[in-house]
């Protein structure tokens, strides 16, 4: 059989071809991992489905019931929507480290997940903002949590002839903010050694009413932490919380131990960042609080 | 993870593809393997050698190209997905007199490159960082060009003309 390359116009034409196909299927968004995977032999498709004709899956769309992201749009266009930069800073600052310019000209957030990669940087933002990605496939559509797409180091939940089509973020509450920050040892185009995102929701007194905690490079998979949350939930993020959040970040990892980061320091690291990232996403939402609006 | 062994035979075979390319407002009609990258379509089919190879993954920055205007590594990038799209190339920058687009000029004014291997690729996306409006300060500039490797270590000269290419825009305007 010799390879072919598709660009379905609708979610029937394509979910029929992947369902329809034999030999492997690849699906390409921006192509940043496929590409790379396809050069050097690693993935040898026989078909390659280019979702980018399809309708909805490039864009992003703002909702009274919150924010539709196109599975396939392109870093740069989420790092340049100002609406989901207030709602969800996390998730465009998790966006934007994502490789270059250049790379974020193509690098989508269907991609970042479904190349299942433990490192990769937007997951534990998209996690922590509570993102419900829509899967269509041959059984029609359904809403699964991000935390329950990657299962493994490159493996997913989707069945045969299953893509996602979009993600969708709830409205945040008022006093919500969020924030992901990850370890390399260089500034810039690197892989995260260790990733921490926080999510927050504070009452009028500025109580931490709603976490969620989410940790990338440490396990297999990236990692909703609910200890961690459950740490902060109830405070104002004094040093008993923080260091409860600390001891919950560690106590969930099971890292891998390279030449970028031994165990003990991806460990040390994960509470560290985690503590960080909480106190950012309080400040923004104390910010916002602050702010006109909200 | 990146890749190092990117030079392993590709299976199984393919038929080609019919497609249009339009470069430098052109359009090209070819019939080339699906997997094509557009950055070996430009130069091993059309002859477009001015976009260079450098890691071939998405490292180096020295494959940039401009499609609809943004900038985006041609080596990552199927030739089949770039039909019906405005590609530019450093080909078509100069004027059609030949007259070289002020990036271009501000490149030769700053000695911003010794071998000038990575020159093609630093200059389209120099247009690009200054479309996209990331010239603020020196720091901005080496940040949005971080995508854009040069081992001849040309930068304080790259960031010199970006940053003059930035103000005189920004005069003009
Ligand atoms: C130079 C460079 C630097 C990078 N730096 C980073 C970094 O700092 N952090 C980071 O996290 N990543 C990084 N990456 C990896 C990559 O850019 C990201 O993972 C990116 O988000 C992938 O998105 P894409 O659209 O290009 O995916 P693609 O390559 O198109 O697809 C990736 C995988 O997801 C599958 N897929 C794509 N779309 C769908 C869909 N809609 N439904 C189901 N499956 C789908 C594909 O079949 C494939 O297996 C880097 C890559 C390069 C080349
Ligand atoms: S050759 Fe494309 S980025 Fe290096
Ligand atoms: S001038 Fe030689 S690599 Fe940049």
């Amino acid at each position: 059989m010799s390879l072919s390359y598709a660009s379905p116009t609708t979610v029937n034409e394509a979910v029929a071809l992947l369902t329809g196909a034999t030999g492997l299927t690849k699906i390409l968004s921006g192509g940043t991992d496929l590409l790379v995977q396809l050069r050097s032999g690693r993935v040898k498709p026989d078909i390659i489905m280019d979702t980018k004709k399809i309708p909805g899956i490039l864009g992003i769309i703002e909702t009274e019931a919150g924010f539709v992201i196109g599975a396939a749009t392109p870093g740069a266009v989420i790092g340049e929507h100002a609406g989901l930069a207030a709602a969800y800073p996390g998730i465009v600052e998790a966006a934007n480290l994502i490789g270059s310019t250049q790379v974020q000209g193509r690098a989508s957030l269907a991609g970042n997940l479904c190349n299942a990669s433990p490192a990769a940087d937007s997951v534990p933002a998209m996690i922590t903002a509570g993102a419900i990605a829509i899967v269509v496939g041959p059984n029609g559509q359904r809403a699964v949590p991000v935390e329950q797409i990657v299962i493994g180091p490159g493996r997913t939940s989707l069945a045969r002839g299953e893509f996602i089509l979009e993600f969708k973020l709830p409205k945040p509450a008022a006093r919500s903010s969020g924030a992901y920050l990850r370890f390399i040892p260089r500034t810039e185009m690197d892989i995260a050694v260790v990733g921490a995102a926080v999510n927050v929701t504070l009452d009028a007194a500025g109580v931490i009413t709603h976490a969620r905690v989410s940790l990338g490079a440490v396990a297999p998979t990236q990692l909703l932490v609910v200890d961690g949350a459950n740490a902060i939930i109830g405070s104002k993020l004094d040093d008993a919380a923080l260091a409860k959040l600390d001891a919950a970040a560690r106590a969930v990892c099971n890292p891998i131990d390279d030449k970028r980061g031994t165990i003990d320091f991806r460990i040390k690291v994960a509470g560290v960042l985690a503590r960080r990232a909480a106190a950012i996403a309080v400040q923004r939402a104390l910010g916002q609080a602050a702010g006109t609006k909200h | 993870m990146p890749d190092t062994n990117f030079e392993q035979p590709q299976t199984p075979a393919a038929t080609p593809l019919a497609m249009t390319l339009h470069v430098n407002g052109r359009d090209h009609l070819m019939a080339l393997d699906p997997r094509t990258t557009l950055l070996d379509a430009l130069r091993e089919h059309l002859g477009l050698t001015g976009t260079k190879v450098g890691c071939n993954h998405g490292t180096c920055g020295a494959c940039t190209v401009h499609i609809d205007g943004r900038r985006h590594l041609a080596c990552l990038v199927l030739a089949a997905a770039a039909q019906r799209r405005n590609i530019g190339t450093i080909e078509g920058l100069a004027g059609p007199d030949g007259a070289l687009h002020p990036m271009q000029a501000a490149f030769v004014a700053h000695d911003a490159l010794q071998c000038g291997y990575c020159t093609p690729g630093q200059i389209m996306s120099a247009v690009a960082c200054v479309a996209e409006g990331h010239t603020g300060s020196d720091a901005e500039i080496r940040e949005y060009m971080s995508g854009n490797l040069c081992r001849c270590g040309a930068y304080p000269n790259i960031v010199a003309a970006v940053r003059e290419v930035a103000a005189n825009a920004q005069q003009r305007s």
